[in-house]
């Protein structure tokens, strides 16, 4: 029996109030933060993804979960960055230009934040320097880049070569995703690596960062 | 105008290529007067779409049409539709919008001289107002953009203009994500409805101008997105279906603000639409596998005028190009229906097409005849928006129910909690000031009121 076993519970069955106050009691009781993170947070939202990788879960249920993880996260966050804790790693995320879908794009950020990631949603039609932009103010470590018509792909092969353009390409990984991309197409643009669902997706980000 | 009644008695009078109101559109095509006509639709290869790469899309699109249309006379195909289905740019820039028209329409009437191929082209404009969020819906650039681009489509040979509209579809997303009931109610019942009443009474407007037939709308960006959705397991299936049966009211809007038919290929709802108003519509099945997966392979051709392949890109495969490859399909799909009715067999395929589907899943289930018929039943039972489209959404969790009870369809236990849950949360949230009460402080920032005239 761990300390945090309830709290990695309510994470699970998304108890968001019970998850803000089990976080606090435990900062009260001057526990570590990453600690708690570690130990409680994260391994409970793992098992939300397994659930969810599984078919025991739908996305509502992942929601109620993610949404808990933010409240213990919100009262986490001060102590970590007082002690430089950082996440897995940032990521914007955005519809390329031309392209307004964005299921796709809003699920991947919500696997990434449950992942670990920290997620900066650039929205849709996002142009290729604004993404560079976005980017550099976040200090980004992966891009990734959603579209779903044929006829949008091409801004995907514009927003890699803008990072080229701008010196950027060698600081950042660059991930694709939408129905009518292959691993072939990412490989033909030069991004880094393509993920055909939302859950590989976080899988992919993990890969492209050493984690 | 608001329908109180149905176009039929019972959903047996409902049969393919058979309308109470015919339509007569394009070079001497009669809708829904007897004859199912393939609607083909393609869309271009991996290309840039601006006004520098026009001349290409031009040539594109004069390769894909020329080798449908040619298709469609080597097989004798007594009639069909194109559809013109804009790409987000090929809207904002009205003159790629209006060149492709401009071009499809010139080679449909050589076909029609040279070879008497009856034909009519229907022109899809995108909605590009919800690239802005919170949409402007009635005030910003976009919709003057969407409304001259009807038009100019109109004065430059489509015969008929239709949308895929979003009014709606910022909370829509969010709450078919959390499965939100109230958030449902809210996109359904209320915004988008209002925005169809005021998108199609100016649609009609600019149609009845340019002497061009307003032909309808479609759901798909809620219950198709549910529908996918749920076939990657994000979301229960019963709530794509119920879904699906509340969205046929915003689809209806269109009708009642003067649309005359065919709805949209990918609006699933057409059935319900043509149960009420007895106007032609358009579906797709098995042959837009080319497109999309769907449930509804066989059963959407059950009462269907136009049988649609939604979109095929053009790339080459073994026996051609795609474009013309689904032609064929379609045309002998139609070729089926059509000799069944010269041979009084109609019934008979109309069974085999729904039984062969019916209860393999909710989706399939909430677009035969005789569920459309029932969702139908309780939309003109109801007198306003938003009480039609709880209603659809009740009579879709009891036809589920039903079905389930009677062993005919296999739930999973967790889709029977949701469906459980569905039931109890449509008699909690019974009118507009309790699903407001509940949904607004979670979804005002996703909307402008104003927009919807609220």
């Amino acid at each position: 029996m761990s300390q945090y076993d309830e709290l990695r519970e309510c994470i699970i069955s998304g108890k968001k109030a019970r998850v803000g106050e089990l976080t606090q009691q435990f900062l009260d009781e001057d526990k570590v933060a990453k600690e708690i993170l570690d130990e409680g947070l994260i391994p409970g939202m793992a098992v939300v993804g397994k659930k969810f990788q599984e078919g025991e879960y739908f996305i509502p249920e992942m929601l109620l979960s993610a949404r808990a993880l933010n409240v213990g996260l919100d009262l986490l966050k001060p102590h970590l960055e007082a002690s430089d804790v950082k996440p897995v790693a940032t990521v914007v995320v955005g519809t390329v230009k031309g392209d307004i879908h964005d299921i796709g794009k809003n699920l991947v950020s919500i696997m990434l934040r449950g992942g670990g990631f920290e997620v900066i949603d650039a929205g849709v039609d996002v142009s290729p320097n604004k993404f560079v932009e976005m980017a550099k103010e976040a200090n980004a470590d992966i891009i990734g880049l959603s579209a779903l018509l044929t006829t949008t792909m091409p801004s995907m092969l514009d927003t890699v070569q803008a990072f080229e353009t701008d010196g950027m390409r060698d600081k950042v990984k660059i991930m694709i995703g939408g129905a009518p991309l292959t691993t072939e197409y990412a490989e033909k643009i030069g991004a880094d690596g393509y993920a055909a669902n939302a859950s590989l997706a976080v899988e992919m980000a993990k890969k492209l960062v050493g984690v | 105008m608001m329908y109180e009644s149905l176009a039929y008695k019972t959903s047996n009078e409902m049969m393919f290529g058979k309308t109470v109101h015919p339509l007569h559109c394009g070079h001497d095509l009669v809708l829904g007067g007897g004859l199912v006509f393939p609607e083909v639709n393609f869309t271009l290869p991996v290309m840039q779409v601006d006004q520098k790469s026009l001349p290409k899309i031009l040539k594109q699109y004069e390769e894909m049409v020329s080798m449908v249309l040619n298709r469609l006379v080597i097989l004798d195909v007594p009639g069909a539709v194109i559809e013109f289905e804009h790409a987000p740019q090929m809207t904002e820039h009205l003159e790629i919008g209006a060149e492709v028209t401009a071009q499809t329409k010139q080679l449909m009437d050589d076909y029609y001289k040279k070879h008497g191929l009856k034909t009519a082209l229907r022109a899809t404009i995108c909605d590009i107002r919800e690239k802005e969020r919170p949409p402007k819906m009635r005030t910003g650039e976009a919709v003057k953009t969407v409304f001259e681009s009807f038009r100019v489509n109109a004065q430059n040979g489509a015969d008929m203009l239709s949308i895929e509209s979003t009014g709606g579809k910022e909370v829509s997303d969010r709450a078919l994500m959390e499965a939100n009931l109230p958030g449902l109610l809210l996109a359904l019942g209320i915004l988008a409805p209002r925005d169809m009443h005021f998108l199609w009474r100016e649609i009609c407007n600019i149609a009845q101008d340019e002497k061009v037939v307003a032909a309808g709308d479609s759901a798909c960006a809620f219950a198709n997105t549910a529908m996918v959705l749920a076939d990657q397991k994000f979301i229960p299936n019963v709530l794509a279906a119920i879904v699906r049966a509340m969205s046929a009211v915003r689809s209806l809007v269109a009708f009642e603000e003067g649309a005359v038919g065919p709805s949209k290929d990918c609006a699933y709802e057409g059935p319900v639409i043509k149960a009420i108003t007895g106007y032609p519509i358009s579906m797709e099945g098995k042959s837009s596998a080319c497109a999309h997966f769907s449930h509804m392979g066989n059963i959407a051709m059950a009462v269907t005028d136009l049988w649609s392949n939604e979109s095929v890109q053009n790339v080459k495969l073994l026996s051609g190009f795609a474009p013309e490859v689904f032609t064929e399909v379609l045309s002998y799909d139609c070729r089926l229906m059509n000799e069944a009715v010269v041979e009084g067999d109609e019934n008979t395929i109309k069974k085999l097409l729904v039984k062969s589907d019916e209860y393999k899943s909710v989706h399939a289930l909430m677009v035969s005849p005789e569920s459309s018929y029932k969702i139908a039943k309780a939309i003109v039972g109801a007198n306003s928006d938003f009480e039609r489209t709880r209603q659809a959404g009740i009579i879709a969790c009891e036809i589920m129910k039903t079905a389930f009870e009677e062993k005919k369809i296999i739930l999973s236990e967790r889709e029977i909690v949701y469906l459980n849950r569905f039931e109890d949360e449509f008699q909690t949230y019974s009118n507009e000031e309790s699903v407001l009460r509940v949904a607004l402080p979670d979804f005002e920032e996703l909307f402008l009121a104003s927009e919807y005239g609220l």
